[in-house]
């Protein structure tokens, strides 16, 4: 006869807690030499219960079943030349960042995650975080995998572990994983799976996905549902490791504040590669970056800080600022790209007049008065056959990485720098946000690798702009132009029989053009 | 004013309607929003997948741990049981 069934409850609790013993041939300082670099009081591991209460052996089920979708979905879509099916080639650009910035980030988290598994007490800690470090390596492996058919068809996709390290751009997520990676095991969790997780993860794999799904990109659509479906999971673990923390001792309280205001401030800078994704690289939009912060973090976030209140928990300090930022975040990022595109793997363009109209609608404070005329003078150029480039090495925030381009909150014409002096040397940030954590700890953000700063040092290649782009592993010419001078364009239009144009064969022609 | 919102964001797949579908039916409070691929539902304070509203729809058993395979979002306390899926937010 078979043996009764056990509960959920019942079965998270043998599978998990009871799966721990207390040691004793050495102290649990030892055997957790970290859990006391932080300064936060932990009284009771036990009061750690994931709610979802998934064990080893449902995990392994689901998940497995999430794979064998996925599977199918990529080997129809290569089958079936769906490379051919997105809207058009511009949108490829936004893969392009997502494998250079994001999938590494995967792989940071898979190992962040096996770290902090390894230096918490609590067994519901440990198992919930080797579940998650399983996921995000899983996640890495199924976006290389899928986005490698497109690695087949377009450029800027060959080379982005090379590129994740070392092209400027690209230091800036780099270097947010590096800071949370580089902290101890409660902040790295605060900072993935609270602040960006639970906090601000909607707002780069929905509008991906959405967007991926709006412009024909099923294989993107399925590798991002399918990674999203575990976000779901690490969200739960964010909150659950926020309210855990708080509960376990009042002193917690204020250390856990300062995390999230960190973290968010970060988590904001590092989406601005999102605003101008959804704003300006989907050729079909889903909504505006504006409308996805109003209903994911003023909305959402508003519900989830009025809940976290009963434990004195407030809103992430300078939210107010993303408010305001809204309306400039995505045209001045588009821009900064746009103007540096000879020194970036991926292409930019100018939107053309229907895509204007829909921005001039979505943005009716900001977008006429102060981006339109310029959009329209960088048009013109390009119709000339001389874009505009921006020649110069731009100055860095010495927090996000970011350059200096974000304009204050309440000017939009006046950019936004602050300093700071330590031992006797000056470093800029960007925002108050940025130079409150650079503030709270010099040393360790004075020893930030900064791309303009490891150029000027000789770090790069070399000096001049053609050797830190053959550092870079940049494929002059064809990966850092403008979309309308491009290979993947002209490639583009032959496939898809647009008009009679010279393509591919004649690269060597359009290269020319580009940096002529 | 008390914002208490909580949401569910599913895959707009043959495997997520029921759910969808099974949400609806018992949470009237509920709102459904459709996104390409994805349909997200906000409600106020709470939203509850329940078992045997699912498995009427399906005909089948339906375990509430199934719904991990089409979960795209959500925002709330989960609670999870053999008879249900939840979320909620107290006022």
């Amino acid at each position: 006869m078979a043996a009764k069934k056990l509960g959920l409850r019942e079965k998270y609790s043998k599978m998990t807690r009871d799966l721990s013993w207390d040691p004793t041939y050495q102290s649990m300082d030892k055997i957790y030499p970290q859990m006391n670099l932080e300064g936060l009081k932990i009284e009771d591991w036990d009061k750690w219960e994931d709610p979802f209460r998934l064990t080893m052996d449902a995990y392994w089920k689901y998940q497995a079943e999430k794979e064998r979708k996925l599977y199918s979905i990529i080997e129809a879509f290569a089958q079936n030349n769906g490379q051919l099916n997105v809207t058009d080639a511009r949108y490829v650009n936004a893969l392009k960042l997502f494998l250079n910035g994001v999938s590494p980030l995967e792989y940071a988290a898979h190992r962040g995650f096996a770290m902090m598994g390894r230096q918490f007490p609590g067994v519901g800690a440990q198992v919930a975080c080797q579940m998650q470090s399983v996921d995000e390596l899983r996640h890495v492996q199924t976006q290389v995998h899928t986005i490698s058919h497109y690695n087949k068809y377009f450029n800027g996709l060959d080379d982005f572990r090379h590129k994740h390290d070392n092209v400027w751009y690209l230091s800036v997520p780099k270097s947010f994983f590096d800071d949370a990676m580089t902290a101890g095991p409660f902040e790295f969790i605060t900072a993935i799976s609270f602040s960006f997780e639970y906090v601000l993860t909607n707002l780069l794999f929905m509008p991906f996905m959405s967007g991926a799904a709006y412009n024909g990109d099923m294989a993107t659509v399925t590798f991002g549902f399918s990674a999203q479906s575990d976000e779901a999971r690490h969200m739960t673990l964010g909150l659950e490791v926020i309210k855990f923390m708080l509960e376990q001792h009042p002193d917690n309280v204020p250390i856990v504040q300062r995390w999230i205001d960190k973290w968010f401030w970060r988590g904001y800078r590092l989406l601005s590669l999102v605003a101008m994704m959804m704003d300006y690289m989907l050729p079909k939009k889903v909504m505006s970056w504006k409308e996805a912060w109003e209903m994911y973090f003023v909305q959402n976030g508003g519900a989830l800080f009025e809940d976290l209140a009963r434990y004195g928990i407030r809103m992430p300090k300078y939210w107010e600022e993303t408010v305001k930022g809204m309306d400039h975040l995505s045209h001045q990022t588009w821009n900064t790209f746009y103007t540096h595109n000879h020194a970036a793997a991926f292409h930019t363009w100018m939107p053309d007049q229907e895509e204007q109209e829909w921005l001039s609608a979505k943005y009716p404070e900001s977008f006429d008065k102060y981006y339109r005329p310029r959009w329209d003078f960088y048009t013109k150029l390009e119709e000339e056959g001389k874009p505009f480039g921006n020649p110069s090495l731009p100055m860095l925030c010495q927090t996000c990485q970011i350059p200096m381009f974000y304009t204050e909150a309440d000017d939009p014409t006046t950019v936004s720098y602050r300093v700071s002096e330590h031992k006797g040397n000056k470093y800029h940030t960007c925002s108050d946000g940025c130079k409150d954590i650079f503030d709270h700890e010099p040393e360790k953000y004075i020893q930030a690798w900064l791309p303009v700063h490891q150029i000027f040092q000789g770090n790069c290649g070399g000096a001049s702009l053609d050797d830190v782009l053959d550092w870079y592993r940049m494929d002059k010419g064809v990966e850092n132009v403008h979309y309308r001078f491009s290979a993947d364009y002209a490639n583009w239009k032959k496939w898809k029989g647009l008009d009679d144009e010279p393509a591919a064969d004649d690269a060597a022609e359009i290269q020319q053009a580009a940096s002529a | 004013m008390s914002n208490n919102m909580v949401y569910i964001a599913l895959q707009n797949n043959e495997e997520a309607r029921p759910i969808i579908e099974a949400i609806e039916q018992d949470n009237p409070h509920a709102v459904i929003n459709h996104f390409p691929a994805m349909v997200k539902i906000d409600a106020p304070g709470r939203i509850v997948v329940n078992r045997e509203t699912v498995e009427e729809l399906i005909g089948r058993d339906w375990d509430p741990q199934e719904i991990h395979i089409s979960l795209v979002s959500i925002s709330g306390n989960v609670d999870e049981t053999e008879d249900a899926f939840m979320l909620e937010r107290l006022a």
